[in-house]
């Protein structure tokens, strides 16, 4: 995109405020380059509303065949990258062909736009969502510029949020059984739970709760699953005698999680999983995994 | 895992300090620029280093000290932080996102410190907390320490009663169940230990282990620091709890150290009130505790509490100490059935002393605590072991001292049985213990029972004992001594009733009897002199005031006196059978039993004849006898002159002149006896006299042909002036002025020849007598008037 900026520079500056972006909160979005921009935040069923300025350069006159602002909101896999699937597109005719020889603004609303996803930037897959202003050409190719915001939405609490708990085993070398609060929890929850030693064969070195981000991409045979370990924090150290009982608080604020996505469009999943592992004296590893339901709370306003 | 060479240890121990070294200057200096999340991060790192396993405890403990200190210094940083407005409680959140948990308990404890000072939230509930998530480090050592980090920095801030920290309601009882459930943690961890690596390492784990035991133990000390912990909340709470623990830990170390701990640290006060509790866990502790030294220190401490602060007592009796200890004794025997004898009697020995500082009024108390002994000797035979003995020993003394009265002791009816298990040796070191300290507190042992007892004690000292052969190895010397304490003893026992001291000789008699031959000479002389004494304090025949025939006659006593000397002559001692008899004679004199004296004298005569034959016994025998004799008034005048014949008739058989001749003199005392008119007979006297003069000359004639050293025979000259002048003095007829003027001028011949210092100033003196008589005057000076020298 750069490249066609810089390609274009020469010809006209375009530029996008929003209405509101003083006090819009901004988050970090990283960038394939791996910088890290800051860009707007926006929920669904907001109206995303600015003003675009087109500025030549120079005095230049720039001619064109109409000025459009688009909303898209897109998905790239990254096995097929450049190429985006639009889910959403709104489009907003901003001028009717003719000339630009001076700094010229267009204010646009998109009014109560439905944005069902959540921006997501995963291994395989990316979800994002884009304002794209086109200032068409003919021959010359037209000028294009992007601005990219991001969507977070939030749900209440869920009605039914059960608790997991479950009994696994080795036979005649580990038995445990394990809870966890809840199933379901908001990003800035707490895991509160324990471990309870029922049959201890085995010498135990310590043992660890994994948060694990399994992604899947495509559909059918294709379907490509991506599984990351995002947090690895130590529960126990040392070997427990039957009859322990270990407690679990593992505060999710510190990790970069997202809500757990399921089947969006058709196009990809973002499952979460909570892995307990068991690492023994000659570090052979026992483990469970068991899902969590990740989901995005409305924040206290502040 | 654990290090075999201490050499690598320290390789180990230098790397982890440097590399804590390191991170804790990066602490610092987070520290310094206030920036908390750096701060957070190099405490974590450097805390890191205490997750190694390749550190004995002593070298751990060194790590821990140093991440301490670095700690209290991270504490204060928290709690600028918070007045900079920083929330506790994010802090609190904050240090929970270290993902490893040793470091992150480390900060949290550190954190819950921070929160508790600011008051934000209840103490009770962050400590819960704490204790809760701690749970989290299995690992002994490592848990250990993070726990013993916890109790450290929660110590000052248990919501205790007058604590700036206490809580609404109910607030000891927080701060009790905080220790408590910390306390249970970490023995259980400490008792892990001992199960954890190879079992060839167990002998090393269990000192290291040992090394440790401070750490679990410092809870018990908080708990009684407490000033919330009352009686009450010892009884119903702490002491259960801690009990409880301690019983299901099952582990040997740990039972023997926590539950000296709770007798160590808790007042004796709780002790006395909860007595049952603590001993109703005792039986219930692992077989290889050494609960007999956890037993003995309770029942010392109670003693010294009993001791020092008299106006307690009422409480013991009130909790019955003593019967609950004594079952709680009976049941940890009983279940440790491979106790050592040693362990029981040290027991016992313990209990023992405590019911003598406790009751000392209870002798009902201490009979039983020996009766218990008994049974648990019984069945076992001798005791072999020197230790057990030795305890024995102690605990048989232990009345003794108590009371300094072996009265006492004796009514304890098994204490004799004890004694039995003793061996011989032993037995005989028990007497004399016993012994010496009648001796010591001069008790007098009144009656026949009490003597009978006694003498069932000291049986080792009195008879014989069943003794393997070959094993007779009493040092001669020891012997003596042994029985002279006996015969010392024979004066303690002693009663004004005479009827009942003739009941105490006799069973004494009954007993020395069996005694064998090479006691017989230590113990009857004490005991016919003892006799003797009964015998003057009878009342004179016929002087019977109650009219009734008493039944202890002096003549029974005699009888009984001659049973017993003739038991000497066979030991052999016949010198001393026959000063004996001479003694009972006199006393028979003085009763006036005139057949029995003469019977004694009798054996006395046959003594002399049959069994003194050395000369210079002869010598001394016959001198007894004379003396013995003139003192006689009771006899007859045939008995008498039988008995003076008699003796005049040794006198001239004796072998050296001298002899004779002295003996001779002496016995014209026999015929002269001032008071009593029937026995003066100066012709006799006279006879006598003339006897010895002829002896001495034919001495001195010897002596001139050089047969004996001449000094001799002046000397014998001098000695019958002597005897003449007293005659004289005393007015018999027969001794004329011109004899005894004859005698010294024989005498003043004599002296011209070359002669002894000591006949000179023998004569010196007597002249000088004979001058000093007359100077006197009155009817004696007279008569020495007559005398021309």
């Amino acid at each position: 995109m750069n490249f066609l900026l810089g390609a274009f520079k020469p010809a006209c500056n375009i530029s996008i405020t929003f209405t509101d972006g003083k006090n819009r909160k901004q988050v970090p979005i990283k960038k394939d380059n791996g910088q890290i921009l800051m860009n707007p935040l926006f929920q669904s069923q907001e109206t995303i509303a600015g003003k675009i300025h087109i500025d030549s350069y120079q005095g230049k006159k720039v001619e064109h065949n109409g000025v459009k602002v688009e909303l898209l909101g897109q998905i790239e896999m990254y096995f097929d990258r450049g190429n985006f699937y639009d889910f959403t597109s709104l489009v907003r005719e901003l001028d009717v062909p003719g000339e630009i020889y001076e700094r010229k603004t267009y204010p646009f609303e998109f009014s109560s736009v439905e944005m069902p996803y959540e921006t997501y930037n995963g291994v395989n897959v990316r979800l994002r969502y884009v304002l794209k202003v086109t200032v068409t050409r003919g021959y010359a190719g037209s000028i294009v510029e992007y601005q990219d915001f991001v969507v977070r939405n939030y749900v209440p609490p869920p009605p039914i949020n059960n608790s997991i708990k479950m009994e696994v085993g080795i036979e005649d070398c580990l038995h445990i059984e394990f809870e966890y609060n809840k199933s379901k929890y908001h990003l800035k929850d707490v895991i509160l739970g324990k471990i309870y030693f029922l049959l201890v064969r085995i010498k135990i070195k310590n043992m660890d709760l994994e948060i694990r981000r399994r992604e899947s991409t495509g559909a059918g045979a294709n379907t490509h699953v991506e599984t990351e370990t995002l947090a690895k924090f130590e529960l126990m150290d040392g070997a427990p005698v039957r009859g322990e009982s270990i407690p679990v608080r593992v505060f999710l604020t510190p990790y970069d999680l997202t809500p757990t996505h399921t089947n969006i469009n058709n196009k990809f999943s973002v499952k979460y999983y909570l892995n307990l592992v068991l690492v023994d004296e000659e570090d052979r590893r026992y483990f469970k995994q068991q899902e969590i339901t990740l989901y995005r709370l409305k924040e206290e306003t502040s | 895992m654990i290090a075999d060479g201490t050499e690598d240890e320290e390789k180990w121990l230098a790397a982890g300090s440097a590399a804590f070294k390191q991170n804790a200057f990066y602490m610092q200096r987070a520290i310094d620029s206030n920036n908390l999340k750096d701060a957070l991060k190099y405490s974590a790192q450097m805390l890191s280093e205490l997750r190694t396993s390749k550190l004995s405890p002593h070298k751990y403990y060194d790590l821990y000290m140093r991440a301490f200190d670095e700690l209290r210094k991270l504490e204060i940083f928290f709690m600028e932080e918070t007045r900079r407005g920083c929330s506790v409680i994010e802090l609190y959140e904050l240090v929970q996102h270290a993902g490893n948990i040793l470091p992150r308990l480390y900060l949290l404890c550190t954190a819950g410190s921070v929160y508790i000072k600011t008051k934000e939230a209840p103490a009770k509930e962050i400590l819960k907390d704490l204790v809760e998530m701690c749970r989290g480090i299995q690992h002994p050592l490592r848990g250990l320490f993070l726990r013993s980090y916890l109790a450290q920095i929660g110590r000052d801030k248990l919501p205790d009663v007058g604590s700036e920290y206490e809580g609404d309601a109910d607030t000891v009882t927080d701060a009790v169940e905080f220790v408590l459930l910390n306390f249970t943690e970490m023995n259980k961890l400490w008792v892990r230990m001992q199960h954890q690596g190879p079992a060839r390492d167990k002998e090393r784990r269990e000192k290291e282990r040992g090394e440790l035991r401070d750490l679990v133990g410092k809870n018990l000390h908080v708990l009684s620091q407490l000033e919330g912990v009352d009686l009450d909340m010892y009884r119903d709470t702490v002491l259960p709890r801690v009990l409880e623990q301690i019983v299901n830990c099952r582990d040997e170390i740990a039972q023997y150290y926590l539950i000296d701990c709770i007798i160590q640290v808790f007042p004796d006060e709780y002790h006395l009130q909860t007595l049952d509790v603590l001993l109703g866990a005792c039986p219930q502790l692992q077989p290889s505790v050494d609960i007999m030294t956890v037993l003995s220190r309770l029942m010392e401490r109670l003693s010294n509490y009993a001791a020092l602060n008299a106006e307690v007592l009422p409480y013991f009796l009130q909790v019955e100490a003593f019967s609950k200890l004594n079952n709680a004794i009976g049941k940890v025997i009983e279940a440790q059935e491979d106790m050592p004898i040693l362990s029981a009697v040290t027991l016992y020995s313990s209990l023992l002393k405590f019911t003598l500082h406790v009751h000392p009024d209870r002798l009902d108390y201490a009979d039983q605590v020996l009766g218990s002994c008994v049974k648990q000797l019984s069945g076992k035979g001798k005791i072999n072991d020197t230790r057990a003995t030795k305890e024995i020993v102690s605990l048989l003394s232990a009345p003794l001292e108590k009371y300094n009265d072996v009265v006492t002791a004796l009514k304890l009816t098994n204490y004799p049985l004890v004694v039995e298990y003793l061996d011989n040796e032993t037995k005989r070191i028990m007497a004399t213990v016993i012994i010496r300290s009648i001796m010591k507190n001069n008790t007098l042992i009144t009656t026949a029972e009490k003597v009978e007892a006694l003498l069932e004690l000291i049986k080792g000292l009195i008879n014989d004992l069943d003794e393997p052969e070959g094993l007779e190895a009493v040092d001669d010397d020891d012997f003596e001594e042994e029985q002279n304490s006996v015969a010392r003893l024979v004066h303690m026992l002693y009663n004004d009733d005479t009827e009942e001291m003739f009941k105490i000789i006799s069973i004494l008699k009954k007993h020395f009897l069996t005694g064998g031959p090479k006691r017989l000479k230590f113990t009857i002389p004490p005991l016919v002199v003892s006799t003797l004494k009964l015998i003057r304090r009878l009342p004179v025949e016929g002087d019977n005031p109650f009219g009734k025939e008493a039944s202890v006659t002096a003549t029974k006593i005699f009888q009984f006196l001659n049973q017993i000397i003739e038991a000497l002559p066979n030991v052999p001692s016949p010198d001393l059978a026959f000063r004996l008899y001479l003694q009972c004679a006199e006393a028979a004199n003085k009763c006036v039993e005139e057949p029995i004296a003469y019977e004694f004298f009798t054996q006395a005569y046959i003594l002399y004849e049959e069994e003194i034959s050395d000369s210079k016994a002869q010598v001394t025998a016959l001198q007894l006898i004379i003396g013995t004799l003139q003192r006689m008034h009771v006899f007859g005048v045939e008995n008498r002159d039988t008995l003076t014949h008699k003796a005049t008739g040794y006198s001239a058989k004796l072998l050296k002149k001298p002899d004779q001749c002295r003996a001779v003199y002496a016995c014209s005392h026999l015929f002269w006896l001032e008071d009593h008119e029937t026995i003066q007979d100066g012709e006799r006297v006279l006879l006598c006299l003339k006897r010895a003069l002829k002896i001495a000359n034919s001495a001195q004639q010897m002596a001139s042909n050089g047969q004996e050293g001449s000094a001799g025979s002046v000397t014998l000259f001098i000695e019958i002036l002597n005897k003449y002048l007293y005659f004289y003095e005393k007015g018999i007829p027969q001794i004329t002025v011109e004899s005894v003027e004859s005698l010294i001028q024989l005498i003043k011949n004599e002296e011209s020849m070359p002669s002894d210092p000591y006949a000179e100033s023998l004569f010196a003196s007597t002249l000088q007598f004979m001058e000093f008589q007359k100077q006197k005057g009155g009817a004696i000076g007279d008569r020495y008037e007559e005398i021309k020298v």
